[in-house]
C-alpha cells in the first residue's frame, strides 16, 4: 500500500551508499532483505521503484528481493518453529510468550555495480 | 562488483523516531499511536477519552488524515489543544511518519502537556511498519468489521499492546462471533488486554481509561 514511499526510501539509501571513488558507476541491481510479516509486496514495489527511479541515481537498477519467513521462538519452553498461518502461540506449549526472530525486515543488504570498463 | 550496505530501508523514519521519543521523553509527555481502520470509531473513542482524562492528564492530539479537517474539528470542541495532519501534503501518505510528528509538534507548548495523542491515518496496513517515537500503540476495531482482521492484519495486531473493541452497542443487531475475534486477537498477541465498549453510547470506557491513565503515571511518575 506503501511501497511508493518505500521505493523513494530505498532509492535515497542506495544512492547515500554509494561510494565517492564509485560515483560513475551505473547500479546494476539492489539486493533486499523484506520479512513476509512487513506489509510490503514485492511486485509493487518493484513498479513503484521503477517509476520513481527515473532519472535517480540508481535508474535501471534491478531489485532481487528476498523474502524472510516469519520465525520465533517462545520464552516459555524455548521451541523455535516458522510461523505459517496467523497463530504466533507456541504449537508446542501453546504459550503466548512469543518472541519474533524473523519476518519483520525492510532491508537493503547489497548493491551491484557495474564493472570498470 | 558488490557492496555491502546493510542498511534499514526505514532507517531515516527510524532515526527520526528516536529523536522523537528522546525529545518527549525529556519533555515528560506520554505518546499514545491510536491506529485502526476506517470507521472504526477512533474519533470518538478518542473524543469520550479525552474527557475523563482531564483535568488530571494534559492532553493534545494530531490528527492524521489524507485530507478534511473533520476529526480535527470534533476532537477540537473537547477544548484540547488539536493538530491537523493532512498527508496529502507529503503525498497522500496512508499513515503519519515519523518526520510529520516532529513537525506537527512544534506547535504545542510540551511542557504543559502530559500526553501526546496521534490519531493514525485510518489504515491498518501502512501505519503498523512507521514508529513515530510513541510510547504505546493501540489498535480500534469494531464489531462492524469481520472477525478475521486480526488475521488479515497480523504486523499491526502484534506491534499494538492493547486493543479496543468498538461498537459493542450494536452486537445486538448483527451476525458477530465475539468470542471469534477474541480469539483471533490472542492468536496474533497472546495476553494483549482488549477493551470492549461503545464509545458513542460511554459504555465500557472506564477500564480503557484507567489502563491509559496508569502507564501515563508509570512514565511520568505521578
Amino acid at each position: 500500500m506503501h511501497e511508493m514511499g518505500i521505493a523513494m526510501q530505498v532509492i535515497d539509501v542506495a544512492t547515500a551508499a554509494i561510494p565517492g571513488h564509485l560515483e560513475g558507476r551505473k547500479v546494476k541491481s539492489i539486493n533486499l532483505r523484506i520479512g513476509k510479516l512487513s506489509s510490503v509486496v514485492p511486485d509493487s514495489l518493484r513498479f513503484c521503484f521503477d517509476i520513481v527511479s527515473k532519472d535517480s541515481r540508481v535508474e535501471g537498477a534491478k531489485l532481487f528481493i528476498e523474502e524472510i519467513p516469519v520465525t520465533a521462538s517462545c520464552n516459555d519452553c524455548g521451541n523455535k518453529w516458522t510461523i505459517e498461518g496467523p497463530a504466533f502461540s507456541c504449537p508446542v506449549c501453546k504459550g503466548g510468550h512469543t518472541r519474533l526472530i524473523s519476518g519483520q525486515e525492510l532491508d537493503i543488504e547489497s548493491m551491484e555495480l557495474e564493472e570498470d570498463q | 562488483m558488490e557492496i555491502k550496505v546493510v542498511k534499514k530501508v526505514l532507517d531515516v523514519n527510524n532515526t527520526m523516531a528516536e529523536q522523537n521519543r528522546k525529545l518527549f521523553s525529556d519533555k515528560n509527555v506520554f505518546v499514545l499511536n491510536v491506529m485502526s481502520s476506517p470507521g472504526a470509531g477512533k474519533t470518538t473513542v478518542l473524543g469520550k477519552t479525552i474527557t475523563r482524562l482531564a483535568p488530571e492528564i494534559r492532553t493534545a492530539v494530531i490528527v492524521g488524515d489524507i485530507s478534511t479537517t473533520n476529526d480535527a474539528d470534533r476532537l477540537a470542541k473537547t477544548g484540547v489543544c488539536v493538530v491537523q495532519v493532512n498527508t496529502d501534503a507529503f503525498g497522500g501518505d496512508c499513515h503519519l511518519a515519523a518526520h510529520v510528528i516532529a513537525k506537527a509538534a512544534e506547535n504545542f507548548s510540551l511542557d504543559e502537556i502530559d500526553i501526546l495523542i496521534v490519531e493514525n491515518v485510518g489504515n491498518l496496513v501502512c501505519p503498523a511498519e512507521f514508529d513515530i517515537g510513541e510510547d504505546e500503540r493501540v489498535v480500534v476495531l469494531s464489531v462492524t468489521e469481520g472477525e478475521d482482521k486480526p488475521l488479515k492484519y497480523p504486523l499491526m495486531f502484534r506491534v499494538c499492546n492493547a486493543a479496543i473493541l468498538n461498537k459493542i452497542d450494536l452486537l445486538p443487531y448483527l451476525e458477530y462471533n465475539r468470542a471469534e475475534v477474541l480469539n483471533n486477537i490472542s492468536q496474533i498477541h497472546p495476553g494483549i488486554p482488549v477493551f470492549e465498549m461503545s464509545a458513542q453510547k460511554e459504555t465500557g470506557i472506564d477500564p480503557w481509561v484507567s489502563w491509559l491513565k496508569m502507564k501515563v503515571k508509570a512514565k511520568l511518575k505521578k
